[in-house]
Formats: C-alpha cells, structure tokens, sequence
C-alpha cells in the first residue's frame, strides 16, 4: 500500500520537495544502500568486529623485506650504486657545513649570523640573531646547536631543491598538479616516525636517514607553494611578456618565477619550521645534536636537561623564522622600488654590503683563531637544569592529588579516562563494523560531494583490511575526545584575543614556543601530572594543537568585515549577541579550518602519545622503531594515515581546495 | 635573478661534483658519523641504550677516553636493535650494554662477521615483576604469583579497566608479560607507559603516595635505591623454557651483560679497543654512578668525574699499557 499512497498527488510534492532538499536525499538514499548490504554483510559475516576473511595480513611478506634489505645491502647493487651514494653525499655535505662552522668558532658564527639577518632582515633581527646564539651557548649547547645546525642546512637544501622542482613541474602543467596533489598530502599526513623505519633499514641509524626522512616531511610546503606562486602570476604580465617575443624559459626566469617570490619566500619559512620540528624526532633514529641531547635527557627523567636542549631548539626556530618572514616581507614591500631603479643597481650595492658582511665575518673568526678561542668558553655557561626540575617537583607535589575541592590532576585524568574516553571507545569499538562505515558515509556526504563521502569510507575500510581494526578506533577515540576539548578551548581564548589586543601580544610568546617546543620535552610533565595511559597522552596533543586552533580564530574573528560589525552595533546588539549572531556566523569557514587543523595536528601527536602510554596505534609505530618491526611499523602508519584521511574528508570537504596549499601551516 | 641561477649552477656542480668522485661502489659497511674526527680531534662513536645503567658505562668510559686517552666521545642514542645495526655498519663503533639478542647475535656475529663480542660488563641483568616493599611488607603473600589475583582489585587503575595493572615500559624492551599473564590465568592487564621515562615518572609518583603497584622492571637500576621494590616469584626459569614466546610460563633468565665492538673497530681501534675490551665493573659501582645521574640529577660528565675519583685502582687497570 506504501506505493499507492506515495504516488497519489498530494504525497508526491511532499516527498519530491523533501528529495529537492539535498541532504535528506542523500540519507535516504544511503538508508536504501544500507538496507540492501547490510543483511548481505551481516548474513556472511555474523559478528559485529571486522570479519577475519576481510582483512589482509602483511607481517610475513615486510619481514620478508626487512630480511632482505639487510642481507643485500653491503652487496646489492641497489644499494652500492644508489642509496651508498646518496647517502655519502649527505654525510659529506653535513659534515662540510659542520666543519666549516666550527672553523668560524662561536665568535665567527654568531657574527656571520647577525650580518646575515641584518643584510636581509634588518638591524633588529640582527640583535636577535646574536642574542639567540650567544644563549645557546650560555646554556652550554654550542656544539649539539652546530651539530643541528648542519644537519638543519643541508636538510633545507635538499627540500628547497626537491621541493622547487616538483613546484615547478606542478606549476607549469597541470597534470602533474593533479598527480602530485595526493602524493604532498600522503608525505605529510604519514607519521614521520613510520617512515623513520625503512629509512633506517635502507641508510642504517644516523645523519643520512634522518636528512631523508626530514626532506620528506619538509619538502611538500616547498613545493605546494612554489606551484601556487606559478599559477597565481598575473595574468596581464604574462600576456605583456609573451608579446615581447620571449621564450618559455626567458618567461619563467624573468616574470613567473620573480612574480612568485613571496611564495618562494613563504615556502622557504615553512619548510625551515618544519624541518626543525623533525630535528627531535629524527633523533630517534642517531640523527645527534640538540635532539638527540632532548631524547638522551628525557631517558633519565631529566626535564630541566631536556628544556636547556630544547630552549636552543625553539631559539633556532624563532629565528629563522623572523628572517625569512621578514625577508619575505621586504621583498613584497619594494618590487617596483627596486624594478624602476634597475636590478643591476640593486645587486651592487647588495653585493657591496653582503662582501663587506662577508669580511668583517671572516676577520673576527680569523681573530678568534688565533686567539684560541674557537671553542665557547665554559665559564660562560648557565645551569638551568636544577631550578626547572626543583620547579617541577613542586608543582607535582602540590597539584597531583588531594588538591581541597578541585582534586588533583591525577584525579581528573582518571575521571577523563574512565568518563570520556573508556565510554567513547567501548561505543566505538562495540558498533557494529558496517554501522561505522555507514555513519562515516553519512558525514562526509552531507558535508562534501560522493566521491569525499566514498573516500572516507574506503580509509576507515582500508583501516580493517589492515587488520587494526579494534586499535583505530581506540586512536579515533583519543583523537576525537583531544579535538573536542582543543576546540572548545582554543575558540574560548581565540575569542578573547581577538577581543584584546593586549591579550594577543601577552599571549603571542607563549604560543610560539608551545609551538616549536619539542614535544618530547613536555611528555615527562605530563606524566608527572596525569600519570601514564591515555589522558596524558590526549593532553599532550591538546598542548601540542592549541595555539593553532588559537591563532586561527582570532584571525578569523579579526577579520569580519567591520561594515557589519559596526551595522549591528548601530542596531542597538549587545556584545554578546554581535559576537553570537554576527561575528561568529561570518568567521565559520575560519572556524572550520581550525577544527581541520586541530584534527591534523592531534594526529600529528598520537605516536608521542604512544609514549606516555596512549598505546593503540601509536605505540604500534613506536614498536616498530624499536624493534625494527617493519610490519608493525608500517601497518600503525597507514591505518594512522587512513584515519587522516577519514577525519579530513567529514571535517573539511568544501574548503579544501583553497587552503590545501596552507596544509603545511 | 641572476643569483638564483648561480646558486642553482652551484648546485648542480656540486652534486655532479659528488656523482662523479663516487662512481664506484660505495661501501655501505663504512658509514661513520659526519660529527666524528672533526677539527683533528680521535673519535670513538659509542651507542647509549635508554635505561641509566647503560649511560654510566659510556659516562665513565668517555670520561677516561677523553681525559686518560685523548679522544672525543660522540654519543648516540638509539633503540636496542637498531643499534646492532649501527655496529654492524660502523656507524657507531661499540655497545657497552646488551641485554642478549640471539637474532642479532647469529646475524652479524655468525653470519656476516660485522660485529665481534667485547665480552663481560661484569655486570648481570634480570628482568621480573616488582611490587613497592612497603606493600610487600604489608601483604607478604603478594611476592608469589599464586597470590596475585587476590590483589588484582588493588592494583586497579583507571587505565586497566576492571583488572588490576601490570605497568610495562618501553616497546624496545624484551617482555613476555603479555604471554604470562594469560598463560598463568592473571586477572591482569599489561598497560604499556610506552618509554622508560614515563614508567619511573609513575613509579615515584605511586610511590610518593605510597600506593600499590605490580610493575616490570629490571636489575641493576638506580631507582631501587629510591623506591624499594620486591621481586614477585614467578615459575622458575629453566633453560629453553622460553622457546616459544606463544607458550611462556616462566621468570626472566638472569644475564650477564655484554658488550659488543664493530669488527673493523676492534681490530684497529688502537688504544680506544683495547681500553673498552679492559672495561670490567660491578654493579655496586654501575648504581653508584646510575643513582649520582638519574636522581641526584647529576650530568653524566660530573657523575662518572666523582666515582674516578675515588675508584682508581679499579679504571688502571682498564689503560693500554
């Protein structure tokens, strides 16, 4: 009878008004799908876990690759003739650059430093740059800082040059753009520690594995912006250059590739920040320096060693960053300066100034040679390893437990985990496996198109066909309690810096380091605080995530357009309700970018969290690192990487296009 | 943009620069460290394992390499087995620590002849299950594991759900608890901490709060000498008892622990070789060291520097003559 009363007239405008409406549409249509696979699915495999007949297991076939590498790689001629060469192509160069430093001794560095950033920068960055080097070696850290320092120059290097010319291949053709979209994406949502394993395998423990594995993670902003800059260049320039008769090369020399400067530059900054944000993890695999001096700290509970190397580690970081950023800025300031006055004049007196910065360099490394003082004199070192752990005891001693009313933080991690995480998981993993896949479908097609929605549900399959099916989603869980709560903060203080000026340049520091801190270095006053197992390990990733949750909403509350906020002022609203009704509305596609980047970065951390006892996916890959276990190393990776994808497609579908090439941000 | 193409020229020399000196084989067995033999300086590359005993065996060694020998000690830090790997490539010249690793041993010793044995630390490992003394005291049927699931409910925690915990540390340790605990039929749960520094950072957390805990952990360890701990008799070990990892149902074997040279190191180390293969301590001297590192929070340098001081007949005896 359903049939009969749908088709009578009165009833069809109904449902056809509701089909019009597109995400009932979709539902429905979904709701008939399921209701034809699911009673196929559940009659051949009964249980609700993920059936045994669907997954894939690839212990045997990676350890049978482990085995392999191992016995050929003193003899393959894989290995003599290409990896052997690249790999002594990178220690020759690392150790070039090192030697090179420690030849300037610390005078000549720190002097170099500053000329460099004064000739590109300006005076102000000048001081900074001296400040930051005379601190690393006041903290008794010059040489790990060189060591760092090297290994960061040459990795640098290699990303730009990768980077550039996989930019540059995308930017001039689009099929390539196409084609190499996915393999970016791939390169930065796999967790550099599952690619530190066959790094290890192929190059052996040390320098040129983890050189590799940071151009991998380094190289894709590099090269995502430098196709942006290609593609974005002025169309009318273009055309006015072509009519001049030049070739395709004389084109991309002297209008694409200056037209994309500020993305060049911009791309510079990126891959710097994070290859230095690899520097710690790479230690892992012998990479040496100040991450190796972090990790060494941290293996005798050490947190006051483990910030003195990580200090060195942030410093590093703030400075490169404000050269090139400002450096990036100069250039976008002044090209029609510098293009009227002729570019030949320009590089004169740049060329004059960078020799004379050259000179004074190498006079005052000249001098401190031959007063024997290359080394950075002892004497002149600050312990701050005791005050920072003194510092730490109290605060465990004092907030641990027992704190009147509150409680203690052990005692809110174990009500977090017994209240929000033990419950999401167990619904999680107590769903019946297809019910999950449907609800994935559900949410990624409301929000984006079908093929976001097919992709989402072939990630979270790919997940069981991998075998780790239960440990996902106990990561998911994890993962979506760390977002919820980073969410929630980060849009309460992003609320009021943008409210605040004064708040923002007060806050602005702290997010900085928060941001370039090592994350290793904060996983021991974790512990210390909230104990071991899972709520830990979501804290650490709220840490790590917040500031970019932060820094984004209150960019994207900045940016309303005053217009509307000053009409709806004019209409009598109060604060409350222009924030609520005006300012919150028009910032969404800024909000929800910062939900995309709270879920990339929490991920980003569920292997650290694997540390501190997160277990699931994360401690897999940690197992793998230390156990050379290719299979479940690789496998962890990969299911984390699924999960990336999953939580990318429900979270951001419409937006990505735009900001995909802000990914590395 | 003239610089841009010169850099890039530069660049491109550069690596065929490189291509070029390297069209041979290159031998992926001598792969020393760029950071070693700078400035003219005799480098030693030593591996420190995570746990504190095996950073007092570098700490006291690099302090005599440098001070007695000459020679500049680079340190890395790497997981167990991947430092086998290191060794047998050369890029790190000697293991002063190893627990045993039978698959590494027939590998590289046996097979490929990269690595060659350095002989006895003097110092001998068990790994076992501790429970904190004071509850040991209390309760001093806890210490045999017929007992243990009578106290299940006590060592609860929010992480082991309805079981009681049994805490282990890092991945890179050896373990079988996950085989014991379900082939001795414990109510237990192995929870990972995940890395040797958060398990001690819970361990002294319970034990400032004088709470209940079953715990992995191994001897020698520094921390004993802060945190009292009693071993839980598990069934006896018994040569091959330990076979098959599916089927465990015994204690930890006791090891002496060993050290390990790269093969190309040990024959022309020199002075270097011939002072790591002298090195022979106790374990009494190792936590002396271990403690001064770990809780006093000495650096290592400064550790080692107070037991030479007063250990000098014993390191003599480790010089070249």
């Amino acid at each position: 009878m359903a049939t009969a009363t749908a088709s009578s007239p009165v009833r069809d405008t109904g449902i056809g008004a509701l089909l019009r409406h597109r995400a009932v549409g979709k539902l429905l249509l979904l709701a008939v799908a399921a209701a034809v696979l699911v009673p196929i699915a559940n009659a051949k495999w009964a249980s609700g876990a993920w059936p045994d007949a669907l997954t894939v297991d690839l212990t045997e076939p990676l350890a049978r690759t482990t085995d392999w590498i191992i016995d050929n790689r003193d003899s393959h001629w894989l290995f003599t003739y290409f990896f052997g060469h690249i790999s002594n192509a990178i220690v020759v160069s690392v150790r070039a650059v090192y030697l090179v430093l420690l030849a300037g001794g610390w005078a000549g560095v720190i002097a170099g430093g500053a000329l460099i950033a004064w000739r590109v920068a300006g005076v102000r960055l000048a001081v900074l740059t001296a400040a930051s080097f005379g601190l690393c070696g006041l903290l008794n850290m010059w040489v790990p800082t060189m060591q760092t320092l090297a290994l960061m120059v040459v990795a640098v290097l290699a990303s730009v040059v990768l980077g550039v010319l996989m930019g540059l291949a995308a930017g001039l053709s689009d099929r390539v753009f196409r084609m190499l979209r996915p393999v970016l994406d791939t390169m930065q949502v796999f967790p550099a520690f599952s690619y530190l394993l066959p790094a290890v395998l192929i190059f052996g423990v040390g320098v040129p594995a983890a050189v590799l594995a940071t151009v991998i993670y380094a190289a894709p902003p590099m090269a995502r912006l430098t196709a942006l800059g290609l593609r974005g260049a002025d169309g009318g320039v273009m055309e006015a250059v072509t009519s001049l008769g030049t070739t395709a090369r004389q084109r991309l020399f002297s209008a694409r590739l200056p037209l994309a400067r500020k993305e060049l530059l911009l791309g510079l900054n990126q891959t710097i920040m994070m290859a230095l944000s690899m520097a710690v993890i790479a230690s892992m695999i012998g990479g040496a320096g100040l991450g190796d001096r972090v990790y060494q700290a941290l293996g005798s509970v050490d947190v006051g060693a483990a910030l003195a190397a990580g200090i060195p580690i942030v410093l590093l970081a703030v400075v490169l960053d404000r050269v090139t950023s400002a450096a990036g800025e100069r250039m976008g300031a002044n090209p029609v300066d510098r293009q009227t006055r002729g570019g030949a004049y320009w590089w004169v007196t740049g060329g004059r100034g960078s020799a004379l910065a050259a000179v004074v360099t190498a006079v005052v490394a000249v001098a401190f040679r031959f007063a024997d003082r290359l080394d950075w004199p002892e004497s002149w070192t600050v312990n701050i390893v005791e005050p920072v752990n003194t510092a730490k005891e109290w605060m465990v001693d004092h907030i641990y437990t027992g704190v009147p009313v509150v409680g203690g933080t052990a005692d809110w991690a174990a009500h977090f985990t017994t209240w929000v995480l033990d419950p999401v998981r167990d619904g999680l993993q107590g769903m019946p496996w297809w019910s999950v896949l449907l609800v994935v479908a559900a949410l990624a097609w409301l929000i984006g198109t079908w093929q976001t929605a097919l992709t989402a549900v072939l990630a979270m399959a790919g997940i069981g066909v991998l075998g780790v099916w239960d440990k996902s989603l106990d990561t998911l869980s994890q993962v979506l309690a760390a977002v919820a709560v980073t969410t929630v903060v980060g849009f309460a203080i992003g609320i009021a810096t943008a409210r605040s000026e004064r708040f923002e340049r007060l806050l602005r520091p702290v997010l900085d380091i928060f941001q370039t801190m090592p994350q290793f270095v904060y996983l021991i006053p974790v512990v210390a605080l909230f104990g071991i197992g899972r709520a830990p390990a979501v804290a650490a990733a709220i840490v790590y995530a917040l500031p970019a949750v932060i820094r984004i909403t209150t960019q994207g509350l900045r940016q309303v357009s005053p217009a509307a906020m000053e009409s709806s002022k004019s209409l009598g609203a109060t604060d409350w309700q222009r924030l609520r009704q005006v300012q919150l509305p028009l910032a969404r596609p800024a909000l929800l970018l910062a939900v995309n980047q709270a879920v990339v970065l929490v991920l980003a951390v569920v292997v650290i969290g694997g540390l501190v006892g997160g277990g699931a996916l994360g401690y897999d890959v940690l197992y793998g690192i230390a156990q050379g276990d290719l299979a479940s190393g690789l496998v962890g990776g990969a299911a984390i990487v699924c999960l990336g994808l999953m939580l990318d497609r429900v979270t951001q579908p419409t937006v990505r296009r735009e900001h995909s090439a802000k990914k590395g941000a | 943009m003239r610089v841009r193409t010169r850099v890039l020229s530069a660049v491109t020399a550069a690596g065929a620069l490189l291509a070029m000196s390297g069209c041979g084989k290159a031998d992926m067995t001598k792969q020393s460290s760029p950071y070693a033999n700078a400035a003219g300086a005799k480098t030693v590359t030593l591996s420190v394992q995570s746990w504190v005993g095996a950073q007092a065996d570098v700490a006291v060694a690099e302090y005599l390499l440098d001070h007695e020998l000459g020679y500049r000690v680079d340190k890395v830090q790497i997981d167990e087995v991947p430092a086998w790997d290191a060794l047998s490539q050369g890029r790190v010249d000697a293991i002063m620590e190893d627990w045993g690793h039978p698959e590494q041993e027939q590998r590289y010793i046996k097979d490929k002849k990269t690595i060659v044995p350095g002989g006895d630390v003097g110092v001998t490992g068990h790994i076992g299950w501790y429970v904190p003394t004071y509850f040991a005291k209390k309760h001093p049927d806890v210490t045999n594991w017929k007992n243990l699931n009578k106290y299940a409910d006590q060592f609860r925690t929010a992480e082991s759900g309805g079981q009681g915990q049994l805490m282990d540390g890092s991945p890179s340790y050896v373990t079988n608890d996950k085989a014991l605990v379900k082939n001795l039929d414990l109510d237990y749960k192995v929870v990972f901490a995940g890395s040797e520094a958060a398990q001690i950072t819970q361990i002294e957390q319970f034990a400032k709060q004088r709470k209940p805990f079953l715990t992995y952990w191994y001897k020698p360890q520094w921390l004993f000498d802060k945190v009292p701990m009693t071993e839980v008799k598990l069934p006896a070990y018994k040569e091959g008892c330990d076979a098959d990892p599916a089927k465990i149902k015994c204690a930890y074997p006791h090891t002496p622990l060993q050290k390990y040279f790269n093969a190309d190191f040990a024959k022309k180390g020199g002075d270097a070789a011939e002072f790591l293969k002298k090195f022979h301590w106790s374990e009494k001297d190792q936590n002396e060291v271990s403690l001064l590192i770990a809780d006093k929070k000495m650096s290592p340098q400064d550790a080692a520097k107070a037991w030479i001081d007063k250990n000098e007949s014993t390191w003599k005896a480790w010089l070249p003559k």
